[in-house]
């Protein structure tokens, strides 16, 4: 007989499947991906670490106009999309790029917001990708309404709300758990914890025990789970979608990780943390850790590694050539898009614009 | 079709009643809209009548009420929510100004959000603090939103119909002070559209611009200035945004001279921009300066002292006398 406590509160220690020695553990609750699974995790690790690395080297040179590094939380962001399926929702943060590539999102129109030439650029429906934005936490309660309306017309889609531990002391994170639980939303509420925002360490957002705590206030079941295993991360948040998706209502995981880079390229991270504490975090990196186990099971073949490395090159490729030529924006987008018939004023505006640009020209 | 003679209140209930019923995904949540049928009783019966999945109660927290019906207008319903009253749906001002008014233009188009956030605004209710405001301007400010206020019967249902309909997200401003006000209508006539002002009546001598709760105002004030030798025209804005320069002007420049009168305070509000724009467009038409009958730029007084703050007939008619008739 399980205590409603018991239900809600997450377990003693964050769940980890295999540590960061690539030694398995057995867990009572959550069983080892299956040998495919953690493959393909394999294969899209590499892809998004290259990512991030080419992500970084263009804002270096101007390529880009900023990137909010995920380097170390790739297993975090792989794991939120691998565990669901087409019909599913992405909600993502700003610095959720690795895990709105891997739902389908082409590389280029994932980076949009970040090149600067326009707020968003792929089609949320095309992959059931939400469109990203920089407040936080807001989009939450939007993650909660796609569910709700989803139940409403009887279908069975699961929605993956991701947000940040800063993220969590924002009203929005409180109001949306709170509407998913009363409204028995199908919604996966996933923090990656990575211990600062931007400069604010965590001890400064929240004296709970955990993040995870947080859902037993609104009667959602919390779980924690090593955010750098890719394992634990694909069991605990499988078993939340499979939950939320069963009618069991929304789930609350927190993954414990670590923001290894500064928070963009315009922080300096020298100012409020120092490099000995950063060190231990790299010794838990998620691909090395899978590397190693994988290499142990004898699963990590030429063919895997050639496979994974392409998949790798082929993006960084990607993004060199679809960021090096200079964006085309047009004035005239500015007006076009903010409502479905343009005013009389807005007409007048841009009619202003292009004939000064019209001027500018002659 | 007969008219009947019904309240603003029951105007506004028949059309979320008749959209409800002309199209499934339209639901209305929002707090104490279920059982209670909304503190002004919009929403009397609906939950009754559609059921809980279609007009229910949410937990009292507005900005996860405006995100959640963000998050439906998405996936394919049209959501209508109740701001209890204009100060409590400030909470929600983010998701209102950062993602209801934006989310469209940041897809390129690809998301629209067909929804429509009631609130019912403005004083002379006789309500506590926080039960008064016109929060129209900050509305009015953000690009994206479509903002709009009925100030007759036929129209509450009208407009309200129309918001429901329409393809992007309306804030849709209902004068409080009204809803109890009957008139004779009949709700099968067509009115004019979102972005369309109306006269609601000729008179050649001075314009009076007003919108929602200042409109019978403004009418009365010209009823009472016929009768003192003066014709007024009433401009009843309907639609703050998209803003009916045409209509606007053109009473203006009939009649050369003109009066805002608008319940909310003055200083960098929807009234102010309304003289702004009649004085950039009318200049040459206009034989005084536009004048305005706001209230003061101070929070909405107590029940006690509300009378001070609201725009009168008295306040109007000086302020008509102000025009500049003959030259001093």
């Amino acid at each position: 007989m399980t205590t409603v406590e018991e239900r809600l509160l997450p377990s003693a220690e964050p769940v980890c499947l295999i540590d960061q020695n690539g030694v398995p553990h057995d867990h009572p609750s959550y069983r080892l991906p299956t040998k495919e699974a953690l493959l393909d995790g394999y294969t899209q690790l590499i892809r998004g670490r290259r990512f991030n690395d080419q992500a970084s080297a263009l804002v270096r040179q101007g390529r880009l106009a900023v990137y909010p590094s995920s380097f170390g939380q790739e297993a975090c962001q792989l794991a939120a999309t691998m565990v669901l399926r087409d019909g599913d929702w992405l909600f993502p943060t700003y610095r959720d790029s690795v895990s709105i590539m891997s739902r389908g999102v082409d590389p280029i129109e994932t980076l949009t917001l970040l090149r600067g030439d326009w707020h968003s650029g792929y089609d949320p429906y095309e992959h059931k990708v939400a469109p990203q934005a920089t407040p936080l936490a807001t989009q939450l309660p939007h993650a909660v309404g796609v569910a709700h309306a989803a139940r409403l017309k009887g279908e069975d889609t699961v929605v993956m709300a991701l947000v940040g531990d800063g993220g969590t002391s924002e009203g929005d994170f409180h109001e949306a758990l709170n509407f998913a639980a009363v409204f028995q939303a199908p919604v996966v509420f996933f923090i990656q914890n990575n211990e600062y925002a931007i400069s604010v360490p965590l001890a400064r957002q929240s004296a709970a025990p955990s993040l995870a705590h947080k859902g037993i206030g609104y009667g959602v079941p919390g779980e924690r789970a090593d955010g750098n295993d890719l394992a634990g991360l694909l069991a605990v948040l499988g078993q939340a979608v499979e939950k939320a998706r069963a009618g069991e209502g929304p789930q609350l995981i927190e993954a414990h990780t670590y923001r290894v880079q500064a928070h963009t390229n315009a922080d300096d991270a020298s100012r409020y943390r120092q490099d000995d504490e950063v060190a231990p975090w790299l010794d838990r990196d998620p691909i090395a850790r899978l590397t190693t186990y994988l290499e142990q099971q004898g699963w990590l073949d030429d063919d895997v590694r050639a496979a994974a490395e392409a998949g790798a090159v082929e993006v960084a490729a990607q993004l060199r050539d679809g960021l090096m030529p200079e964006p085309e924006v047009d004035p005239a987008d500015l007006f076009a898009y903010l409502y479905a018939g343009q005013t009389q004023q807005l007409r007048e505006q841009a009619a202003f614009l292009r004939d000064e640009l019209a001027r500018e020209e002659a | 079709m007969t008219h009947t003679k019904i309240s603003m209140a029951q105007a506004l209930n028949q059309a979320l009643r008749d959209a409800m019923t002309a199209d499934e995904s339209v639901v209305m949540f929002g707090e104490d809209v279920g059982a209670l049928g909304g503190v002004f009783r919009i929403t009397d019966g609906l939950t009754a009548e559609f059921g809980e999945k279609r007009c229910f109660d949410t937990p009292l927290a507005e900005a996860g009420i405006v995100g959640m019906a963000v998050g439906m207008a998405m996936n394919g319903m049209r959501p209508v929510v109740e701001m209890q009253f204009d100060a409590f749906g400030y909470p929600a001002f983010e998701q209102v100004v950062s993602h209801v008014a934006k989310m469209r233009n940041r897809t390129r188009g690809r998301v629209q959000l067909p929804m429509v956030i009631r609130i019912p605004y403005g004083g002379g209710i006789g309500g506590v603090e926080h039960h008064s405001d016109s929060s129209e301007s900050y509305f009015a400010h953000t690009p994206g939103l479509t903002v709009v206020t009925p100030a007759t019967v036929a129209d509450a249902y009208g407009l309200l119909r129309k918001a429901i309909e329409f393809p992007d997200p309306v804030v849709f401003m209902e004068p409080k002070k009204l809803y109890w006000a009957k008139e004779e209508v009949d709700l099968t006539e067509s009115q004019p559209g979102i972005g369309t002002a109306v006269v609601r009546r000729e008179g050649a001598d001075a314009t009076l611009i007003a919108y929602g709760p200042a409109v019978p105002v403004a009418m009365e004030a010209a009823e009472v200035a016929a009768a003192e030798g003066r014709q007024l025209t009433v401009v009843d804005l309907r639609s703050v945004v998209p803003f009916d320069d045409e209509t606007v002007c053109a009473a203006v420049r009939r009649t050369g001279r003109a009066v805002v009168v608008a319940e909310a305070s003055g200083f960098a509000s929807v009234s102010s921009e309304i003289v702004a724009r009649v004085t950039e467009k009318c200049f040459h038409s206009l034989a005084a300066p536009v004048r305005r009958v706001t209230a003061f730029d101070i929070p909405f007084p107590p029940p006690k002292l509300e009378r001070y703050q609201l725009p009168s007939v008295d306040r109007i008619l000086d302020a008509v006398d102000d025009l500049q008739w003959e030259d001093s």
